[in-house]
């Protein structure tokens, strides 16, 4: 069979104001904000076939493709949508968002803040899953999309799109939550803590106003990413890739980097550093934290999910420890509990948490099998 | 499905029809071992159905989201945690009783989730599987497709034996059909037929 699958190609994104305020879970209000996203395909008649891909930590609204002025930069789940590809983008309708908080051209806590002319930083409200789907709620409407034919994503974008069938049950026919949870354990909160810790006590964050000060937590952030790279991997993946390798071949006796894994890692945490804000940093991981829609109901993870009309696909990877299979298979027991519609894939993969992100050829047929029964529903 | 795969499919399954014959529409289903999920969707189009499969199976698992029917992968060894005590109507393990390891827990964990079980099972009672034996050889046929050192078979039993384990561990059987091809086997079934089917529930 000739493999007819390729890429989306020239992409650009496009900026939605919003003037009506965003009262956050936490009480706080953003009076005005703006979102960036980008779409590929053809939205339908009926507009039926929107599907919206929510990103995890570090994402952004690049999905898929690359742009005119940096070709290099292409989409970060570019093996996953495309024409031909498991989100085949001649069906669907697809719609990437930098969310709320981030910085990648969303508003956050490095935007300029309107009454102040400065950077939000630590103003910028500390804002959950729950306002996020709100947000993207409201681009939605604004897309004109009252209802997505999916939404999915990884991780952090599992419980985005978990969260849409909770809160707003109608407007999602399918969901897709891979490689997430239904709230995160306390060593996964451990995790996030210490990344956060290196962060709030790097002398350049200034209590998250180090903008002012010209300077970027730029050790702290380093860490952070250091720390969470490890956690996304599998001890067997980096014991293949790296091994105990020594880059110069022998044993130097500092503190120099020395094995493979280390400079890995530095690159890793530098690179990141780079480019990523510290405060979002900081926001993504306690949106990660807070998620917990079982709470409201006395930590009766079925009773959560009462609400939710969605049909499901749940996926899980074997090696994934940080979002582990039985988090994943309490999803599906809540959901078989509310006799939702529900299949679940464990797939055997070396990558842990990572492997959301990798092209997997097991995976992406149960992805594209499933997107294909959802477009069967739907006249293209 | 259309009438005439439903057709094909329960020509190429005769104990696909036989369980379905004992299943009321719109009833609750779970099929263990579901493999590629044709049962689930044979029922789902024939009897109205809902419910799920479970499968181990990599490959199955993509043939049953094919299908449209919902598949949860899991190993049954492992027992159904997850399922609910009776949250369905009937729990079905189609051609699988004979390669489970753990199969006297299996079966209790079928009557846990489920108000009926009902199996199906080569006879290894059969005549030709005895003639088998007898001429010194492990039976090889449509019905036990593999040869010893390759079968995952490794709790075949005749229909007496099934019917016996029952009996000892306190299962009520409800029905039962006996089959060679696509004919109804009512004499002498446990030397003339080849697939049983049978449904049961836990003695009240």
């Amino acid at each position: 069979m000739q493999n007819t699958s390729h890429s989306v190609g020239l992409v650009s994104s496009h900026i939605m104001q919003f003037d009506t305020p965003l009262i956050c879970k936490s009480g706080l209000v953003l009076p005005s904000y703006a979102l960036v996203y980008e779409t590929y395909g053809t939205l339908n008649n009926d507009k039926s076939n929107a599907i919206l891909v929510c990103h995890a930590l570090s994402g952004h609204h690049h999905v898929a493709g690359f742009y005119a002025d940096d070709p290099k930069n292409i989409g970060w789940w570019d093996t996953m949508i495309g024409p031909g590809k498991p989100i085949d983008t001649n069906k669907f309708y697809v719609v990437g968002v930098n969310n709320l908080g981030g910085c990648h051209g969303s508003t956050g806590p490095s935007s300029i803040k309107l009454d102040t002319g400065k950077p939000y930083g630590a103003s910028f409200p500390v804002v959950t899953v729950e306002d996020w789907v709100e947000s993207q709620a409201r681009l939605a409407d604004r897309l004109g999309i009252v209802q997505f034919a999916a939404v999915l994503g990884g991780s952090l974008g599992g419980m985005q799109a978990m969260q849409w069938s909770l809160s707003y049950p109608d407007r999602v026919r399918h969901v897709l939550a891979i490689a997430t949870a239904p709230h995160l354990t306390a060593e996964n909160i451990a995790f996030n803590d210490v990344a956060r810790n290196a962060i709030l006590t790097d002398p350049d964050f200034y209590g998250g106003d180090f903008y002012e000060h010209g300077v970027v937590p730029r050790r702290g952030l380093r860490l952070a990413r250091m720390l969470g790279h490890i956690t996304y991997l599998s001890d067997d993946a980096m014991a293949d890739k790296f091994g105990r390798s020594l880059r110069s071949g022998k044993l130097a006796y500092n503190y120099d980097i020395e094995f493979e894994i280390e400079s890995y890692l530095r690159y890793q945490g530098d690179k990141f550093a780079a480019y990523f804000d510290a405060n979002t940093y900081l926001l993504m991981t306690k949106a990660l934290d807070y998620f917990d829609p079982a709470r409201d109901f006395n930590d009766n993870i079925d009773r959560a999910f009462a609400v939710a009309k969605a049909n499901f696909l749940v996926v899980s990877f074997t090696t994934d420890w940080r979002f582990s299979p039985e988090r994943s298979r309490s999803i599906v027991s809540a959901l078989l509990h509310n006799r939702r519609n529900v299949s679940y894939a464990e797939i055997s993969s070396a990558h842990g948490h990572d492997s959301f992100l990798m092209q997997h050829t097991h995976y992406h047929n149960v992805m594209r099998a499933y997107l294909n029964n959802i477009a069967r529903e739907f006249a293209v | 499905m259309n009438q005439l795969d439903l057709t094909l499919l329960a020509a190429a399954r005769p104990d696909f029809a036989a369980i379905a014959a004992w299943i009321p529409e719109g009833a609750s289903v779970l099929d263990l071992g579901c493999g590629d999920g044709n049962l689930l969707r044979y029922l789902k189009d024939a009897r109205k159905t809902r419910g799920y499969g479970v499968e181990i199976n990599d490959n199955n698992i993509e043939a049953c989201i094919r299908n449209g029917v919902n598949v949860i992968q899991n190993d049954l060894e492992s027992g159904l945690l997850g399922f609910e005590n009776g949250s369905f109507d009937y729990v079905i393990l189609s051609q699988t009783l004979q390669a489970t390891r753990h199969t006297e827990p299996l079966m209790q964990e079928m009557l846990r989730v489920g108000r009926e079980g009902i199996v199906s099972f080569p006879n290894f009672g059969y005549w030709k599987n005895r003639i088998n034996v007898l001429g010194g050889h492990m039976p090889v046929s449509k019905d036990l497709p593999y040869q010893w050192y390759d079968t995952p078979n490794v709790h075949l039993c005749t229909l007496s034996d099934f019917e016996t384990f029952c009996a000892h561990f306190k299962m009520q059987i409800l029905g039962r059909q006996v089959m060679t091809g696509d004919s109804t086997i009512s004499f002498l079934p446990n030397l003339l037929g080849s697939t049983a089917v049978y449904r049961f529930k836990r003695v009240p």
